[in-house]
């Protein structure tokens, strides 16, 4: 079924050439298997040409990328928002039989009922103070979206429970088991794919640093451990993903932390990066870039200004906090690779789609890419976001979670208790 | 597998017993294909009375949790849920492909043990930072651990995450992703309703015993309706339920719900919420959902009867809607979990209880009501200036006493500056 889905648009599309370029991804290619079954990549004879395919495809995803980065926080939440429409549309198609299908019409709605209930929920409760706060300006249009802000888990619970009731209302005597693994698949793809995209918008608000470090760390892994296998892959590494070898694995894992090291200090300079948006606008930002942010300078020891010309050197203290971030790149986002893999071959596909081509689909990019969003968000939560509480955090907080009336009851209950204290301390 | 889990009676019975749920037997299939409805069943009496007895023994169960208070409450339902997870989790597991893959079971309870530490610290999170304020340590202790609370259960999904992958055996791939998914969804639906149901016990046990009630109510009318009414069958998926049982038990249930709400909104120990896990007596102002509202009853009424005005509760107008919800779309629970057994061929999902099959069986319906009732009160009932008790304990938490002045000040200054142009 992947295969009448033609989606690429290079040249090179006879079927025996996009076989090499599935030999790429993980499942071994019968054909190539010689005696002493030896498939690494170090091998293979075709691999500078599907090396070309796949760096060509690799420049035009960076480039994409780039742009909508400089373009701002909306336009890249707006990016991830499409990519989850495809990574969803590809996982939904993954595991339909047509045959079934045709007797049930109408089913494939509630797939998509489900997707848009989720997306409600799930950006709603990110966004939801972020929208009112830029709707401040028109009195009737801030009562509308506070209200709906108010009874938004209402109206998604109503929603999902009318999916439910349509669910149950469709089951046909013979298809039961079809349908209730459908339905179940379908919530596995829509929690997998909802949580990630939902955890990476989080970052992007608190500021394109958080979003964009630990997506380049991925990359960087990625390729990494492309070229050290490339060039000295001997040792496999797992059973589940043969072409991954041990000497891919340690190269790549170095390569991760020295860059998130490096990259760290690169972007932490940027304001465009460090800064958290408050609301939905889209033009420039202006903020304080906050602790994490300024330069702290150690003075290097003394052997090592005799060979360099440098004396001190400045670093972020975000940068330390980079290489954690780096660590958990290098050792388990890797993991959401194997788990892709394993899944293929439990359900014998070759690739979730082929959107691009010498990579496979989206969610072939995207399996280590969303381990690494929802650790960031959580190493985020609990680490990063400042330890002690201070007045210009809780003023934050309460601009950014409580609508105008409350605020005010805030204000006005903040200083009958102060008054209670002062007349009490008296 | 669970016929050999038994403590009753002997096998013929029980087989009359599983009728009561919604799978049929050839045999009793009529000469001219109609299916059998319970008013035809010549068993009927005796399996009633069996599901009388164990219904008694649940309700006194119930009950005696109730009287001993919200902390009893939650381990019960702590208990239950472990139960309808065991259930739940060896109900689509083959032996054959677990004989290779030892300790795998091993690792549904490791996700088990993580989903219960995130969704209970989430939501008693407040309760148990109050709990520990007497001593120093501990509340420095608790406080850490809440903070990281969310870390420290993302580090064992990852771990049980790894773990998974790594022990992924050549030939049994598909099955061993299988159980990762149903692992996933029970947790899920496990989870959800017996978080919302202990969210719901701390916000005033009435939150948890009124929807209870009324499905329990909304689940024996309807069985009586059936008995002696019972003609039009109601939905392919459960042939014994009809239209006659379905809108007899929707009347009934809305006229309990009314009446329900009045009597159990009057006991203080129903409706006051619990700000901290302690197990003694309650006392608290009330709120204002349970205040009697005195209406003066029209002429006519007055005349006939010795009654002049009727005292009603606000919180019975919310009773209503949670009566109109557990007559109507409550039951769609029963029918997915019916539809559930026939898709994969089972019986029931245990045999816990006699008459009634397993754990998750009873609680069916009973999950869909917890989750309601849940999103209800939040979005409903709770008073406005929840989030803002929420900031005003965090900042007199948090921030020293010059601190709250300074905030203070900023935040009047902001305030005075206004939102709108």
């Amino acid at each position: 079924m992947q295969k009448d889905k033609d989606a690429t648009t290079s040249a090179f599309s006879t079927p025996t050439f996009r076989n090499r370029q599935r030999k790429r991804s993980n499942e071994t290619d019968t054909e190539l298997s010689k005696a002493n079954g030896n498939h690494l990549l170090v091998h293979d004879k075709n691999k500078y040409k599907s090396m070309l395919i796949r760096a060509y495809s690799t420049l035009w995803m960076i480039g994409g990328f780039a742009l909508i980065i400089y373009m701002g926080h909306l336009y890249i939440t707006a990016m991830v928002i499409v990519i989850q429409i495809f990574m969803a549309k590809e996982l939904f198609n993954l595991l339909r039989r047509s045959h079934e299908d045709r007797q049930l019409p109408g089913f494939r709605l509630l797939n998509w009922h489900f997707f848009f209930t989720a997306m409600l929920f799930v950006y709603g409760r990110i966004l939801s103070q972020r929208l009112v706060n830029t709707v401040t300006l028109d009195k009737v249009l801030y009562q509308l979206v506070s209200s709906l802000v108010k009874y938004h888990m209402a109206i998604c619970y109503s929603l999902y429970i009318a999916g439910f009731m349509w669910f149950i209302l469709t089951l046909k005597k013979k298809m039961y088991k079809y349908q209730f693994g459908q339905y179940a698949w379908t919530h596995m793809i829509l929690i997998v794919v909802f949580t990630q995209s939902s955890f990476t918008v989080a970052n992007i608000f608190e500021g394109i640093f958080w979003f964009l470090l630990p997506a380049s760390l991925i990359v960087i892994s990625d390729i990494a451990a492309y070229i050290f296998g490339f060039f000295f892959g001997r040792t496999p590494l797992i059973k589940l993903s043969p072409k991954k070898t041990w000497e891919g694995f340690i190269g790549a894992s170095v390569t991760t932390i020295i860059s998130a090291f490096l990259l760290a200090n690169l972007m932490g300079r940027s304001k465009w990066l460090t800064c958290p948006r408050k609301d939905l606008s889209t033009g420039w930002l202006h903020c304080d870039p906050g602790p994490l942010f300024k330069p702290e300078s150690y003075a290097l020891p003394g052997w090592v200004a005799l060979f360099f010309p440098w004396r001190e050197i400045s670093i972020l203290p975000v940068q330390w906090h980079a290489l954690c971030i780096g660590l958990f790149a290098s050792i388990i986002a890797p993991f959401g690779g194997f788990f892709a893999s394993g899944f293929k071959r439990a359900f014998k596909i070759k690739d979730f789609g082929d959107s691009i081509p010498g990579h496979g689909g989206i969610t072939d990019r995207m399996d280590c890419q969303m381990v690494m969003a929802v650790f960031a968000y959580i190493y985020h939560q609990s680490f990063v976001v400042p330890q002690s509480f201070s007045v210009e955090l809780v003023l934050d907080q309460i601009l950014m979670n409580l609508s105008f009336e409350e605020q005010e009851a805030l204000y006005l209950r903040l200083g009958q208790m102060l008054e209670g204290k002062i007349v009490g301390q008296s | 597998m669970h016929r050999d889990q038994s403590c009753s009676s002997p096998r013929t019975p029980r087989a009359r017993q599983r009728r009561r749920s919604n799978e049929i037997p050839s045999e009793i299939i009529r000469s001219d294909g109609s299916q059998l409805l319970l008013v035809d069943d010549q068993f009927k009496y005796r399996s009633m009375w069996v599901r009388a007895h164990s219904s008694l023994w649940m309700l006194v169960g119930v009950a005696a949790a109730i009287y001993l208070g919200h902390l009893y409450i939650c381990a019960m339902v702590v208990v239950v849920q472990i139960f309808m997870a065991s259930e739940l989790f060896n109900l689509l597991r083959i032996v054959h492909q677990d004989r290779r893959l030892p300790r795998f079971r091993l690792l549904n309870w490791h996700f088990f043990f993580t989903a219960m530490l995130y969704v209970y610290g989430r939501i008693l999170r407040q309760q148990l930072v109050k709990t520990v304020t007497s001593d120093k340590f501990f509340y420095r202790l608790v406080s850490s651990l809440i903070k990281y609370q969310m870390a420290i259960c993302y580090f064992l999904y990852i771990a049980g995450f790894v773990w998974f992958i790594l022990s992924l055996k050549k030939k049994t791939y598909k099955y061993q992703f299988g159980q990762y998914a149903w692992t996933h969804m029970i947790l899920i639906v496990v989870f959800t309703q017996s978080a919302f149901i202990v969210a719901n016990i701390f916000e005033g046990i009435f939150w948890f015993l009124f929807p209870a009630l009324l499905i329990a109510v909304n689940d024996v009318a309807a069985y009586f309706f059936g008995f002696f009414f019972g003609k039009t069958p109601l939905i392919k998926l459960s042939p014994k339920k009809t239209w006659e049982g379905f809108i007899g038990a929707s009347v009934a249930t809305m006229i309990a719900s009314f009446t329900f709400a009045n009597i159990l909104g009057s006991f203080q120990w129903l409706t006051c919420p619990r700000k901290d896990l302690s197990t003694g007596w309650l006392q608290c102002d009330l709120d204002p959902h349970f205040m009697p509202e005195y209406y003066s009853l029209p002429r006519l009424i007055s005349f006939w009867f010795p009654w002049k005005e009727v005292a009603i509760l606000p919180v019975q107008w919310h009773a209503l809607w949670l009566g109109l919800f557990a007559s109507i779309i409550a039951p769609f629970g029963g029918f997915f979990a019916s539809g559930f057994k026939r898709a994969f061929k089972i019986k029931d999902f245990g045999a816990s209880i006699p008459g009634h099959g397993g754990f998750t069986d009873r609680m069916d319906c009973q999950m869909v009501m917890a989750v309601f009732v849940y999103i209800y009160h939040q979005s409903f009932v709770v008073p406005e200036d929840y989030s803002v008790d929420m900031f005003l304990d965090q900042i007199t938490r948090n921030l020293s006493f010059e601190e709250q002045q300074a905030l203070y000040g900023k935040l009047g200054q902001i305030l005075s500056e206004g939102h709108f142009i």
